[in-house]
């Protein structure tokens, strides 16, 4: 019988303590994908966040650090200096990466580090349990803002590709989305590019990738996609917004 | 070797690369800034990197990334800076990553002053950090002794994958002293090939570097072993020098400068025929308990003197455990203790002993 299938050797057998319907898995699967397909699983570093992914380092087969909360691109700063022929990348979520791990991403893509970021944007504190993220959109509610975000009193959401792509060292910038199959291939494209940015010593490489969370948006998984796709798409656009050429 | 003039800071990197230290990062504070900027200059010449990171909490964060490849990487800072870079060293701890810290001690709380001071005893020896874990924290009182330090500090981080602090006050940074290199006693170092993340090669299981334990069984185990550590490093690495003891009525208790002024005192008074001695702990962390435990039946009170409101002198009590009066003479704020007033405090408390 002729194999059609298989999982990709970049992922452990571990199974996932992800809620049912999250799009962290297909994230997974897709950087895990890249890594296989670029033949640089034997010399990659990934470095795991604070958050939902924080157990990210028993999923990729591959060397892991697990960095302190918004920490990651500094940790991986740390290992890509050490080790500048590996693969390093960090796995961030919304609140590590676009709250408490402001400064870290900035100055990553500000030094021009040549490593990799996937930027997991689901607009909501997970692991913790709702709360509001800078990411949350505007009437978004969250279980610190149960009424729905005001701009107000919490300001508009931030849009980090935007940001990141002010910065000169930042030379790939792409947001995608994983809501159906056509933007989950597209969203392989961007991240194996963004890797292979890091692989020609471009500079520093991120794909901002919207995801869902039913558990605490409190819709259902096939829900939150048409949800993330009416909602978050709209202020948050996908496309890329620098590449290698631009830089 | 000759011996070379150098200034203490720059002396700390010099000593560094001796050692095999390659990667440094750090961020700007007074008054420890000779060294970060003689490593950006040194490092690239000895195949080294030197990052000027963003915060102290990035520069600390890119150490316990560069330590679990498994190479020989320092940050230094001084009090405010080794205040945020607490995180970061728990994890490093948790984690057993070997590093080493430099804290260049200026006087606090808050942002406090620039000028030396002792009042970060408590942060090195407790940690500022969460969690029961512990540095190697040495203390060194002079040029000589700081490089020595700083090259064994190395070998030690490596041998019980255990972040090191080295701990000067402002005064021992901006000094001049003439030094040599020399080379530190060796020991068997393990090999770090059982978990630096250098990539699989795809022919090993990946190797993980982590502080997070879920389970709570599985996180007091990791606690019993950290603990079983640290009581090794207890039993093996507990320093001190001691001085005049012989025949003394009182002994002082001080590290660092403080104990340098303690001895021009000693000395002094020695010419007026009264004895007094000192404990000079090399090692803040393991403190030299037995030091204090064998003092001679002479001895009948103990004054601990430091450049802080007082906080060495809670280990000196531990250590003593009632056995005799203990004593306190302090400055603080970047203030030195003078010979002359550590000599008035001594002679008060003579005059209350006999």
């Amino acid at each position: 019988m002729a194999i059609v299938f298989e999982k990709t050797k970049g992922l452990t057998d571990k199974e996932t303590h992800y809620c049912p319907g999250c799009t962290h898995g297909i994230i997974h699967r897709l950087v895990a994908e890249v890594l296989e397909e670029l033949d640089v699983l034997g010399n990659a570093i990934g470095v795991a966040p604070v958050g939902c992914s924080v157990l990210a380092y028993d999923y990729f087969n591959v060397d892991m650090h697990e960095a302190s909360h918004g920490r990651a691109p500094a940790v991986a700063t740390g290992i890509k200096r050490a080790m500048p022929n590996n693969v390093v990348f960090t796995y961030q979520g919304d609140g590590d990466l676009a709250s408490i791990g402001t400064a870290e991403i900035v100055h990553v893509a500000h030094r021009g580090e040549k490593i990799t970021t996937i930027f997991v944007n689901n607009a909501i504190y997970g692991m913790t349990g709702g709360q509001m993220a800078p990411t949350t959109l505007i009437g978004q509610k969250a279980t610190t803002c149960q009424d729905g975000r005001s701009k107000a009193h919490s300001g508009m959401p931030l849009r980090v590709s935007e940001m990141l792509a002010t910065i000169d060292g930042a030379a790939f910038v792409e947001r995608v989305s994983v809501h159906n199959p056509v933007e989950i291939r597209k969203a392989k494209k961007a991240i194996k590019k963004a890797f292979e940015c890091q692989i020609k010593g471009e500079g520093f490489s991120i794909v901002e990738v919207l995801s869902t969370c039913p558990t605490n948006w409190g819709i259902a998984p096939t829900e939150s996609l048409k949800w993330l796709e009416a909602n978050m798409i709209p202020y948050y656009p996908l496309g890329n917004f620098r590449t290698p050429e631009e830089a | 070797m000759a011996k070379v003039l150098m200034k203490g800071n720059e002396a700390i990197g010099a000593a560094a690369i001796q050692a095999g230290c390659k990667y440094f990062f750090g961020y700007p504070i007074t008054p420890q800034n000779e060294l970060p900027e003689y490593m950006s200059k040194e490092l690239p010449k000895n195949d080294g990197v030197f990052v000027q990171a963003e915060s102290e909490v990035a520069a600390i964060n890119m150490v316990y990334g560069a330590a679990g490849c498994g190479v020989r990487v320092m940050t230094s800072s001084s009090s405010p800076g080794i205040a945020l870079k607490q995180e970061g060293i728990t994890y490093i701890a948790g984690a057993e990553l070997p590093c080493v810290i430099v804290n260049i001690v200026r006087g606090g709380p808050g942002l406090g002053g620039i000028q030396p001071a002792q009042s970060d005893y408590f942060q090195s020896t407790r940690g500022g950090g969460n969690g029961d874990y512990k540095l190697l924290v040495l203390a060194p009182a002079n040029l000589q002794e700081m490089v020595d330090m700083v090259q064994e500090a190395f070998d030690m981080a490596d041998y019980y994958r255990n972040p090191v602090m080295v701990v000067g006050d402002g005064m021992i940074g901006q000094m001049m002293e003439p030094i040599e290199f020399r080379t530190p006693v060796k020991r068997e170092l393990p090999s770090k090939e059982g978990w630096a993340t250098t990539g699989t090669k795809g022919n090993r299981k990946p190797h993980i570097i982590n502080s997070l334990f879920l389970d709570p069984q599985g996180l007091e185990d990791h606690n019993i072993r950290l603990q079983k550590k640290y009581k090794t490093m207890k039993e093996n690495e507990a320093r001190y020098e001691a001085y005049n003891m012989e025949n003394a009525e009182i002994v002082l208790a001080a590290y660092g400068t403080t104990s340098r002024i303690c001895k021009n005192a000693i000395d002094k008074l020695k010419e007026e025929g009264i004895n007094i001695g000192l404990i000079r702990p090399q090692t803040l962390w393991p403190f030299p308990e037995k030091a204090f435990q064998e003092i001679p039946e002479t001895v009948k009170a103990a004054l601990t003197v430091e450049m802080s409101e007082g906080q060495m002198i809670d280990d000196v009590r531990l250590a003593l455990n009632g056995k005799i009066p203990t004593e306190f003479y302090g400055r603080s704020g970047g203030m030195i203790p003078t010979p002359d007033a550590i000599i008035d405090k001594i002679k008060e408390m003579l005059g209350g002993l006999k």
